[in-house]
């Protein structure tokens, strides 16, 4: 089992099944998985994003929906003034990332739980403004998206377009952390995250690779926002709240920190699992569904505190 | 209109300065957010609901039935909270820092639902703890209520102050705190003292729970949710870990949203973003809050 796990043509298969499942689920007609599917998608990429923080860095974040928010607001404004989809959502990644590096130029010298306080806070304040700001934002009335099929030769449905899209979008950001993460920087990375005085006299320049942690998360954030954006065709406030960072958090916490394929486990098991209660239960259960989530992520942290699928390096600084 | 608006921050101030303290007093000893404290304040109020129907036939209406109804929504409040610690965070005590965070959104999420499905999903009407009258002092009008919660509040601050300060048992939670390792050295049980805590802690929760309720004179099974996350701001406004520091927190953010939405035009709207604007600006000023001590580094 570990082995076939850690084999190296496994998550190229996996990929090709998980491209292959919307035309299998529209054969079956099972479209409502195929939603599914896209979201989980969408949540892959912020738990991705988020990794690059938490989970490599350490650094604390309870504020990530944020930048989810800005990447689609970017996405719908640059949409209404006239701007294509593809450069709408190049637009998004640039504009979350400036925000989120100027947010992590000021906050980035609070340690442990006080990060942990003022992202929340940021997160809060974004949201809010996104409310508030009617001029730019149409307030909690939210704001429509001209429609942006561009996968239309594969299929007609736009739910198996965002899904391809966003399947193709959580692949590459797959490869990118990896690639980082068996670079120099994520060596650095994750030496700051287990000791930063000894990282620090080690040479490593510890302020500008926390700041790079922390900026490039919020690409994936942008990227997943923008997504969602075009995807609903239609953003409001309420998809921004603080308990949809918590969510992220517990991806990544409960898949495995600094682990990738934990991550994506992760995501599939917290986001897939109401939608799929839903799906598959009668109607007098439905209900039950989040008290069976807060169940599972009690129970799992429990048995499995180092996470579903823990990073090598971490499982062996746990279990030692 | 001034004092009236001091007022009203004081009496939001001393309901998140309880909330802040058991936020405070957990952090103090496991360095540990308890995300759970919003719902042990959520089921604070609807114990008190529940007794408030069921009391004024045992002790009769009036002030017994009140202090009752008080007294036992927090001993409940405050068990519940040692029950969450002993089976979903003492586990994970010594695993990992985040683990028993995952774990707490875990309990939070189950309670919340738990009371969703088998209490009410909809908001439940608070009942009145007694008739209420307005006393005028100064131009401004006072409520009974306030004067009751205000009362109530700084009565349970001077409590915990003094069962911190001048017991064997409050001694013992405060060298915990210090050092929990020495502690134990030293011939205290750090499991007791930290489920005290938990006691302690849910106490307070639960007991602004009942304030809220009464404040707001309704309870929804998310009540918790945003009372706490601002309560938990103020806690690390003034330093967490630090008890005094969660009351000043408490209060400084019952002032702050009061005069926003009083005098800024359209405060109402934006209050909160003034609120958690100053929480950075003073973190960024003092990163360990107000009244935090600035720790030495590990090395």
């Amino acid at each position: 089992m570990n082995k076939l796990l850690h084999h190296k043509w496994t998550p190229w298969v996996l990929l090709a099944l998980a491209a292959a499942f919307p035309f299998v689920a529209g054969a079956i007609e099972a479209n409502y998985l195929v939603r599914v599917g896209g979201v989980i998608g969408l949540f892959m990429l912020l738990g991705l994003g988020l990794n690059f923080t938490l989970g490599y860095a350490g650094l604390f974040d309870l504020g990530f929906i944020a930048f989810y928010a800005v990447g689609a607001y970017t996405t719908a404004i640059a949409m209404k003034a006239g701007a294509p989809g593809a450069l709408a959502l190049v637009l998004a990644v640039l504009v979350t990332l400036a925000v989120r590096a100027l947010l992590g130029l000021t906050i980035l010298r609070l340690r442990g739980d006080y990060l942990a306080v003022v992202t929340m806070g940021f997160g809060e304040i974004a949201r809010l403004t996104i409310n508030n700001l009617d001029s730019l934002t149409n307030g909690p009335k939210g704001m429509q998206l001209a429609p942006w099929r561009p996968l239309g030769f594969l299929s007609a449905d736009p739910n198996v377009q965002y899904y391809l899209m966003i399947l193709a979008a959580v692949a590459v950001s797959c490869v990118a952390s990896r690639r980082l993460e068996d670079s120099r920087v994520g060596r650095a990375w994750i030496a700051i995250r287990e000791d930063e005085i000894a990282a620090r006299l080690s040479g490593i320049p510890v302020r500008e690779y926390k700041l790079l942690a922390f900026t490039l998360s919020a690409a994936f954030a942008g990227l997943a926002g923008g997504l969602f954006a075009q995807w609903e065709q239609f953003v409001t406030p309420e998809s921004f709240v603080f308990w949809e960072s918590i969510l992220v958090v517990s991806i990544v916490v409960l898949g495995g920190m600094g682990s990738i394929p934990g991550v994506l486990v992760g995501a599939l098991v917290l986001v897939g699992f109401p939608p799929l209660m839903q799906w598959k239960l009668s109607a007098d259960w439905i209900n039950y569904r989040y008290l069976f989530f807060g169940l599972i992520l009690v129970l799992v942290t429990l048995f499995r505190p180092q996470g579903i699928l823990p990073s090598s390096r971490r499982e062996a600084e746990l279990t030692s | 209109m001034l004092i009236q608006q001091l007022i009203n921050g004081l009496t939001l101030g001393a309901i998140y300065s309880l909330i802040a303290l058991g936020y405070t007093l957990v952090y103090g000893i496991l360095t540990m957010i308890n995300f759970a404290h919003s719902e042990v304040l959520m089921l604070g109020s609807f114990m008190a609901l529940g007794l408030a129907v069921a009391l004024p036939s045992i002790f009769g209406g009036g002030p017994i039935g009140l202090v009752g109804m008080f007294v036992l929504s927090m001993a409940g409040a405050g068990i519940i909270n040692v029950v969450i610690e002993r089976f979903a965070y003492r586990p994970l005590r010594h695993i990992s820092r985040l683990a028993p965070l995952i774990s707490a959104i875990g309990v939070s999420i189950i309670l919340q639902n738990g009371v969703f499905i088998w209490v009410s999903t909809q908001s439940l009407r608070f009942p009145e703890p007694v008739a209420i009258d307005q006393v005028n002092v100064m131009g401004a009008t006072i409520s009974t209520l306030q004067i009751i919660i205000l009362a109530a509040a700084l009565l349970l601050m001077a409590i915990l102050h003094f069962f911190v300060e001048h017991t064997k048992l409050g001694k013992a939670m405060r060298a915990c705190s210090d050092d929990i390792q020495t502690a134990g050295l030293m011939g205290i049980n750090p499991d007791y003292i930290i489920a005290l805590t938990f006691f302690v802690g849910g106490a307070l929760g639960g007991a602004a729970g009942v304030l809220y309720g009464m404040n707001y004179g309704s309870i929804k099974y998310n009540l918790g949710f945003l009372p706490g996350a601002k309560a938990f701001t103020a806690a690390v406004l003034g330093g967490i870990g630090n008890i005094r520091g969660a009351v000043l927190g408490g209060f400084i953010l019952g002032f702050l949203e009061v005069l926003a939405s009083g005098y800024i035009p359209n405060g109402a709207q934006w209050r909160d973003v003034i609120a958690f604007s100053v929480l950075i600006i003073v973190l960024l000023v003092r990163p360990s809050g107000i009244l935090g001590e600035k720790l030495a580094e590990k090395v």
